[in-house]
């Protein structure tokens, strides 16, 4: 297993680089450059900066200086925020971002795996009815909807909760992002994990095994439970991905200086550094979780694991 | 065991776990908020992020705000926007307009407790003009003796004319007179910058920890993406006046979030006011509501080097003259901004702006005008026009975009093509001057003076992105410049009266400012430029 996991890691490096080469292309062939705006430089002020940031060199010139740099950890500079390097911009949001995101994460997982066993055990019941249509809503209304309707309802009128992460400490200001972050994993999780129970209490074995007189507790306990979360942890490594991901909104509206708002806003800026810092680092990460999730899959089913 | 039995034990479990993690999670991120328990604290939402607070790095409005706080010019601005002194106590001008000797306060210091002298300030005035610095703005100051040169890389940056006289004294030599060069001097990027650490640090001297600063406040944290922490500077020589301990600049990007911030009362002050929400506010709390002129225009650009629009004057004027100004300000903009019949705004000092000669028209005489030059610009029925209309994406700008094709369609039959581009796509098709035909763009004023505006338009200016040239045009700003005051203004009013004839640009209207002050903050002036120093402010504890 150990084997395994160094040579996913190994065949890892290239697909990195390549991620790498694409973003360094497009950000570079996006048009304008990070110093541009309305009030146009004069050339001598144009090529001072150019210069001092080395943009004045050819594209594969700043992109073998770009890999130079990486590869010795370095990710340069960032061309907005003058006094910081990418790597302190990067390294100042993940730690917001995580919390969120893992938060949200393990909401979603609790709450979401409890109300799909519910509504699947209780299959055609008023409450099976009543937790598919919540979850419907769910992964109907868009973040964007949400979050300022969570905003207005409990920090503008209510003024229970902090309107943004700035205006608050502890606990309070993460409660409003991690909800609207975790809402519509709720939902797909409990959808998922219902669909996945009613399937397994289907099968040929959960029938022998109640012809053997189990009841439906122990079924659950013994033999429902893990096969029920196959399909679950297959989709666990793309929601943790889209839970750190789709913070992008969430931390726009609430005002957290996570990663995916510096994503959003290195973008506009044209900010090359920090894009490509941030993409790096997305990259990293889904590959990472999806190579967790495939030892994960190997754990839990002996099957895989024996070939 | 019964379901419900199992899915509870299972539940309380997760639980269990759930509330372990976080709460190892919150102890590690719960402390970083600022703390706000402090006596006096002001909260300001000061928009999209300073991209420096090194005063040579920065352009931004973002970055002036708390860099106005944290830093002192010679100059500074009085809650109303007349000029004032600041570090320098005193100046003199010679005769011939072109040296200025300022005698610094010797009671200045800097916040670690150094004298602020004149040798600072040669210092930092050589520092922006260095081509090492690579600073972005250096407007301030390039009409000081040798600037130019010094930043083409031809002459050293110690052949500035700007040089100290003893400890309180400096000296500056232009190249010719410039009527509002004082004003220049409230700028941020001709703040000094201290030598010591900026040899100490490099470029790194702007950070918290490092800064050492020359204004009310100094930088006590900078949490990027979420807010910069300024702390009185115990040292600053009119520490006794500034009333509020702490000011925290809130970044606040997106103005319907800082709205909410600011009604669930974690901001004293925000930088805007959406356009969506304006009305009500103002029906509902129209004391917290303020507004004030601003020298900005918002416009319409004529891509000047096409031959549709470059050899055609009557159908530029044509266009210009179907837009009902009046519905874009009142109707679609609605938080009064003025309609605008001229290129520089209303309220500029010291002077008098010209006016479209159909401005005092009504609506209707200048709607059929319109259709009569339109007509003799040789479209009509059977000829008629399209046109290409290029605005970034934007609420705000679709929404003026389509009145105006509405307009246009109506008064002219003209048939415009919205196209909506991302801001720095636009800007990038506008400069290539290819493709765009008409686009949108706005210019707000860098000191309180009509050059700003027209010096803009001149041939050579890169920033006159319609490739806009007059040699009329041209030569009188040119002669303005080397005019006393009263004449340079004639020639300036001149020079604009050339612009609204040709029609390179088409104004729409002039901006507002507008800000949410909660009723504890005191000491809020309204100005043109929206300058607004904290240490103006003071917090009253009612409600």
């Amino acid at each position: 297993m150990l084997r395994y996991a160094f040579l996913r890691i190994l065949g890892a490096i290239p697909t990195l680089l390549l991620v790498i080469a694409i973003a360094f292309l497009m950000v570079h062939a996006a048009p304008g450059g990070p110093f541009d705006s309305e009030r146009q430089l004069p050339p001598d002020i144009e090529e001072n900066i150019e210069r001092a940031y080395h943009l004045d060199e050819s594209i594969p010139r700043q992109f073998i200086r770009y890999i130079n740099g990486v590869v010795r950890g370095d990710l340069g500079p960032s061309y907005r925020y003058r006094e910081f390097s990418v790597s302190e911009v990067i390294g100042s949001a993940i730690p917001v971002t995580m919390t969120i995101g893992l938060l949200a994460f393990l909401l979603a997982l609790t709450v979401g795996i409890s109300a799909g066993l519910v509504a699947g055990l209780r299959k055609n019941t008023v409450l099976d009815r009543m937790i598919t249509a919540v979850a419907m809503i769910g992964i109907s209304v868009p973040v964007f909807v949400f979050a300022p309707l969570m905003i207005l309802v409990f920090a503008v009128t209510l003024k229970w909760l902090p309107a943004s992460f700035a205006g608050g400490s502890g606990v309070d200001r993460l409660l409003l992002p991690v909800v609207a972050l975790a809402l519509p994993q709720i939902a797909y999780i409990a959808r998922l994990t219902r669909a996945s129970l009613i399937d397994v209490m289907n099968s040929d074995y959960v029938r022998t095994a109640r012809a053997q007189g189990l009841g439906t507790a122990s079924i659950v306990r013994y033999h429902a439970l893990k096969p029920t979360m196959l399909p679950l942890v297959s989709y666990l490594g793309p929601a943790f991905a889209a839970v750190l991901t789709g913070s992008v909104v969430v931390e726009h509206v609430f005002g957290i200086p996570g990663v995916g708002r510096f994503l959003v806003t290195s973008a506009m800026n044209r900010d090359y550094t920090l894009v490509l810092g941030i993409t790096i680092f997305y990259a990293a990460m889904v590959i990472v979780l999806n190579l967790v999730v495939d030892l994960f899959y190997a754990f839990l089913d002996p099957r895989i694991r024996s070939r | 065991m019964t379901i419900s039995r199992l899915c509870k034990r299972d539940t309380a479990r997760w639980t269990l776990r759930l509330l372990l993690l976080s709460f190892l999670l919150l102890n590690a991120c719960g402390e970083s908020g600022p703390q706000p328990e402090l006596r006096s604290v002001l909260n300001r939402g000061t928009g999209d992020e300073p991209e420096s607070l090194d005063m040579h790095k920065a352009s931004s409005t973002g970055a002036g705000d708390v860099q106005r706080d944290i830093g002192e010019g010679l100059l500074g601005f009085t809650r109303s926007g007349e000029l004032r002194a600041a570090a320098a106590e005193s100046w003199e001008i010679s005769d011939d307009g072109r040296e200025y000797t300022f005698r610094l306060r010797p009671e200045a210091r800097w916040s670690n407790g150094d004298p602020v002298t004149a040798e600072d300030f040669v210092f930092s005035f050589q520092r922006l003009v260095d081509p090492a610095t690579a600073a972005l703005y250096v407007k301030s100051v390039d009409s000081i003796e040798n600037a130019g040169e010094i930043m083409a890389g031809k002459l050293l940056p110690a052949a500035l004319g700007v040089s100290a006289v003893g400890e309180h004294e400096l000296h500056i030599r232009l190249k010719h007179p410039v009527p509002y060069f004082l004003s220049l001097l409230t700028h941020p990027s001709t703040f000094p910058v201290h030598p010591g650490s900026v040899e100490q640090h490099g470029d790194a001297h702007a950070r918290p920890g490092n800064h050492v600063s020359n204004g009310a406040y100094r930088l006590q944290d900078w949490q990027l993406g979420s807010h910069i922490e300024l702390v009185r500077n115990e040292h600053y020589w009119n520490n006794a006046e500034t009333a509020i301990d702490r000011v925290i600049h809130f970044v606040s990007p997106e103005p319907m979030s800082e709205l909410n911030r600011y009604l669930a009362g974690e901001l004293h002050v925000t930088h805007t006011i959406p356009p969506e929400s304006f009305r009500q506010l103002k029906e509902e709390r129209s004391d917290e509501v303020r507004t004030s002129a601003s020298l900005a225009v918002y416009y319409y650009g004529f891509n000047m080097t096409i031959p549709k629009f470059a050899e055609n004057r009557r159908l530029r004027e044509a266009l210009s003259m179907a837009i009902d100004r009046e519905t874009i300000a009142n109707d679609v903009m609605g938080r009064g901004e003025r309609p605008a019949y001229g290129w520089v705004p209303d309220g500029t000092a010291n002077y008098i702006a010209r006016r479209f000669p159909y401005a005092d028209l009504s609506k209707t005489d200048r709607q059929r005008k319109a259709k009569q030059i339109f007509q003799e610009a040789g479209y009509g029925e059977d000829n008629p026009l399209t046109i290409e209309l290029r605005y970034n994406t934007s609420n705000i700008h679709q929404r003026i975009a389509a009145s105006v094709q509405a307009m246009w369609k109506d008064v002219l039959g003209v048939e415009t093509k919205l196209i909506n581009e991302e801001f720095q796509v636009m800007l990038a098709n506008i400069r290539e001057k290819k493709v765009t035909e008409v686009f949108r763009l706005n210019w707000s004023g860098d000191y309180n003076d009509a050059h700003t505006f027209l010096s803009t338009l001149e041939s050579d200016n890169p920033s006159n992105l319609t490739g806009y040239r007059s040699d009329e045009f041209d030569s009188l700003m040119d002669r303005a410049a080397q005019s006393d005051p009263d004449h340079r203004q004639i020639l300036m009013a001149e020079a604009e009266g050339v612009l609204l004839r040709d029609h390179p640009v088409i104004p729409l209207y002039f901006y507002v400012n507008k800000s949410m002050v909660s009723r504890q903050v005191e000491g809020w002036g309204d100005n043109v430029l929206n300058y607004h120093y904290s240490q103006h402010l003071s917090l009253t504890t009612e409600d």
